[in-house]
């Protein structure tokens, strides 16, 4: 055509396009826009491993450098996906060391990853440099040897919480004394101690790094050690912050902590004892990212430790920061955008710690730019998740959990509706909602009557009927993952919405009322889902079609049925319809 | 009232048996041998209870309760964290080497056994088969030929007794019971 740009102008101006959304969409214009995206596209992202296989991926894009992917659900993070699920990578590293030789970069998140994949990754990929595990599992500390050995120019091995056989410290060793490249390191995940000399000449001779996150095993009197090697740090995840007390041990770390200018993110400090807290206050005014979640410091330590830092934007913490602590952050801190409090003793039968709604409250009252929480309490009322929605509606991640299931408003003894029902309402671009408490049908109305833009909700011992789920399903237009467990939502709303699966990644419901027959309905009418039925009491069929089956996940996908399915799972399609009806 | 005793009266197994569901709830939503389920419908309104019921529940229910399989969603590694730190707070003792001048061999104790001086000195008096004196902080341990001392973290022999008993646990490295003109040097007042 006359009026088309050479391909080079195009492609030029593609390259300013980053996000997959823009990239998908100028891939629709026309079929030669469509050739010349696919040609340039560097990096892809793959929200579940089993919408797509890898040779359909490799084939569309031949020329990808990145690639990041997900693998099980987010309920596998609660041991609610049982052993043996499934998300190998292998097959996708195997087909990507011949496809992609020149890929850099691998994200994977709740992925099986095997010793022989890390080390296939070392040996097939020259250029290799970022490497982030997340919450994957499957692989040993020999795996990472191969990785530290082979990769000449890992500038990023970022483990994050994966489960790793911890065989030895010995594999940090593997990194070759010419090794100098490296900008990030977390190995806080693992278990055993690594060779301290090793790892001070590997952190001295990397001018670059910029991320570090011990483990556990690294001695806090060592400490100093490396931050004088790596003054430029900026994100510090210390090892143990115990030792018995000595004054010299205090003002070795003391110092060091002074000459990291740039440290912007600090955690870690497993055991910390409050001692050795002031030595890190000459850092504490330039902290923006504060995860102090395995710190077992009571309120007034934490409390005082948060008022010397008045930049903080996230705060991870344990509930022993307790109501009045949390008062002090909302003092302090005017510029906390994401809070997250964990349980300290999440199954004890009784509250060890004086935090509660109170304390989400006041600091949803002073920070004026909170936007993200993910909170644990033991007690909950309306009127202040109305207070909360009233003073934040910018709020764009709400994660509440009460930790005793259907617990109502603990003043009024009424289902907590209302409450978040105000959430939804006045927090127009909430895009991830989780929901504890006594809730009923109601509160589901709410949320598809007003949540627009909600992507992900995650819903536990809620609900009364169909309705609630219908409500959900017809009324969230942006919804992309759901989860849900223990609800009694069953066919109706599931079968009359089967066309709103297509339109989100995946759907988990485990512990519901879905009958069998229902799955196999709706196999057989979506032939773009997989309905999969995860039933560890043997087959589904050996049971009556109306008997609701333990665990379904359903998810769109252009790869068919999975194959290589555990005996727990079964794909509800038309073959398996046919053979029973 | 009546039907939670009559419950602990009998051997219960429910009372023990993981399922999802409130205690004192009728429902096991979700581990259930038989081929037959409760309908749809039915299941479902069990899974929900009123509010007046579950609170009564919970007044008169006594702990411990069943555990319900991935609640509260903390993840695993979050709970072992926390689970190792308390062991680490609660379990792991102090041990330290007690020798005494003569004996062939050395014993251990675990310093976090004890609540006090008078407690640690005892058992030492046990273990070894000697008496220890009246301590005073003028005069030391007086009216015995032994004396208990500890080298602290800085290497230094100390007497026994001096500091507080939650900085001497901190700072005992090991525990030395001196006999004779030695023991006189620390200060015994004899």
């Amino acid at each position: 055509m006359a009026y088309s740009f050479p391909e080079e102008v195009l492609e030029h101006v593609f390259s300013f396009l980053c996000s997959d959304k823009d990239r998908n969409a100028v891939s629709l214009v026309c079929k030669s826009w469509y050739e010349i995206e696919r040609w340039c596209r560097r990096r892809i992202f793959i929200g579940n491993c089993y919408s797509v296989t890898p040779d359909i991926v490799i084939r569309r894009f031949p020329k990808v450098r990145a690639m990041e992917m997900k693998g099980k659900p987010h309920f596998a993070d609660f041991n609610l996906v049982p052993e043996g699920w499934g998300a190998y990578v292998y097959p996708w590293i195997s087909a990507m060391s011949v496809a992609y030789p020149w890929l850099e970069e691998i994200k994977l998140k709740r992925m099986v990853v095997t010793d022989e994949c890390l080390e296939l990754i070392s040996k097939s990929f020259k250029s290799f440099k970022v490497l982030v595990l997340s919450s994957c599992e499957g692989f040993t500390t020999d795996g990472l040897a191969s990785i530290a050995a082979n990769c000449r120019n890992l500038r990023e091995l970022d483990l994050k919480e994966s489960e790793v056989e911890d065989l030895s410290g010995h594999w940090l060793s593997h990194f070759p004394d010419h090794c100098t490249s490296l900008v990030s390191l977390n190995m806080s995940c693992l278990g055993s101690e690594v060779s301290f000399s090793a790892l001070e000449r590997l952190v001295g001779r990397c001018p670059n790094l910029k991320t570090l996150r011990l483990n556990r095993a690294v001695p806090l009197e060592k400490l100093p050690n490396l931050l004088s090697r790596a003054p430029q740090l900026v994100e510090l995840g210390t090892g143990t912050y115990s030792s018995e007390f000595r004054v010299d041990i205090f003002s070795n770390l003391s110092e060091a902590f002074s000459v990291c200018k740039q440290l912007k993110g600090l955690s870690g400090l497993w055991d910390a004892i409050p001692a050795y807290l002031p030595a890190m206050y000459s850092v504490c005014p330039g902290l923006t990212s504060l995860n102090l979640s395995y710190a077992t410091i009571q309120s007034p330590d934490l409390s005082k430790l948060v008022s010397q830092c008045p930049n903080l934007q996230r705060l991870w913490v344990l509930d022993y920061i307790e109501d009045s602590g949390l008062e002090a952050l909302a003092t302090s801190c005017k510029d906390l955008q994401e809070l997250r409090v964990f349980p300290s003793d999440p199954f004890g039968a009784e509250p060890n710690v004086s935090l509660t709604e109170q304390g989400l409250v006041t600091v949803s009252e002073g920070c004026p730019k909170l936007q993200s929480v993910l909170y644990f309490c033991r007690q909950m009322s309306n009127a202040a998740l109305v207070t909360i929605a009233k003073n934040r509606p910018n709020m764009i991640r709400f994660r509440l959990c009460i930790i005793e299931p259907q617990a109502p408003d603990y003043v009024t003894l009424e289902p907590l509706d209302t409450g978040f029902g105000a959430i939804v309402k006045s927090c127009k671009e909430l895009r991830r909602l989780s929901l504890s408490g006594l809730l009923t049908d109601q509160v589901f109305e709410y949320i598809g009557t007003h949540a627009k833009k909600l992507e992900m909700l995650s819903i536990a011992f809620a609900g009364d009927s169909d309705l609630g789920l219908h409500h959900v399903l017809s009324g969230c237009e942006s919804l992309r993952k759901l989860e849900i467990r223990d609800c009694p939502f069953g066919d109706k709303a599931l079968l009359a919405n089967a066309a709103k699966l297509e339109t989100m990644r995946s759907l988990w419901m485990s512990s519901c009322s879905v009958s069998y027959g229902a799955c196999k309905l709706l196999g057989q009418k979506m032939p773009r889902l997989n309905v999969e039925v995860i039933d560890e009491r043997g087959p589904p069929e050996s049971r009556p079609e109306s008997c609701p089956v333990e665990k379904l996940y359903i998810y769109r996908t252009v790869a068919g049925r999975r194959i290589d399915m555990p005996d727990f799972i079964w794909t509800m399609d038309e073959d398996s319809a046919l053979q029973h009806s | 009232m009546e039907s939670v005793m009559s419950h602990e009266n009998e051997l219960n197994f429910k009372a023990t048996e993981l399922r999802l569901g409130l205690p004192g709830t009728e429902i096991s939503a979700a581990k259930n041998n038989n081929n037959k389920r409760a309908s749809p419908e039915e299941n479902g309104s069990k899974c929900v209870i009123s509010s007046a019921k579950s609170s009564t529940e919970n007044e008169t229910a006594p702990a411990p309760k069943a555990q319900i399989v991935g609640w509260p969603p903390v993840r695993s590694y979050r709970k072992n964290n926390i689970i190792q730190t308390k062991k680490t707070e609660h379990e792991t003792g102090i041990y330290v080497k007690v020798s005494m001048d003569g004996a062939p061999y050395l014993r251990k104790i675990d310093l976090k056994v004890y609540n006090g001086y008078q407690e640690l000195l005892k058992a030492l008096e046990t273990m070894f088969k000697f008496t220890i004196g009246e301590y005073s902080e003028r005069e030391g341990y007086k009216g015995s030929e032994y004396a208990p001392a500890y080298e602290d973290k800085d290497g230094d022999l100390m007497l026994v007794g001096d500091v507080p008993w939650n900085m001497f646990m901190s700072s005992c490295k090991r525990l030395r019971i001196m006999k004779g003109s030695e023991a006189r040097g620390l200060g015994c007042g004899v």
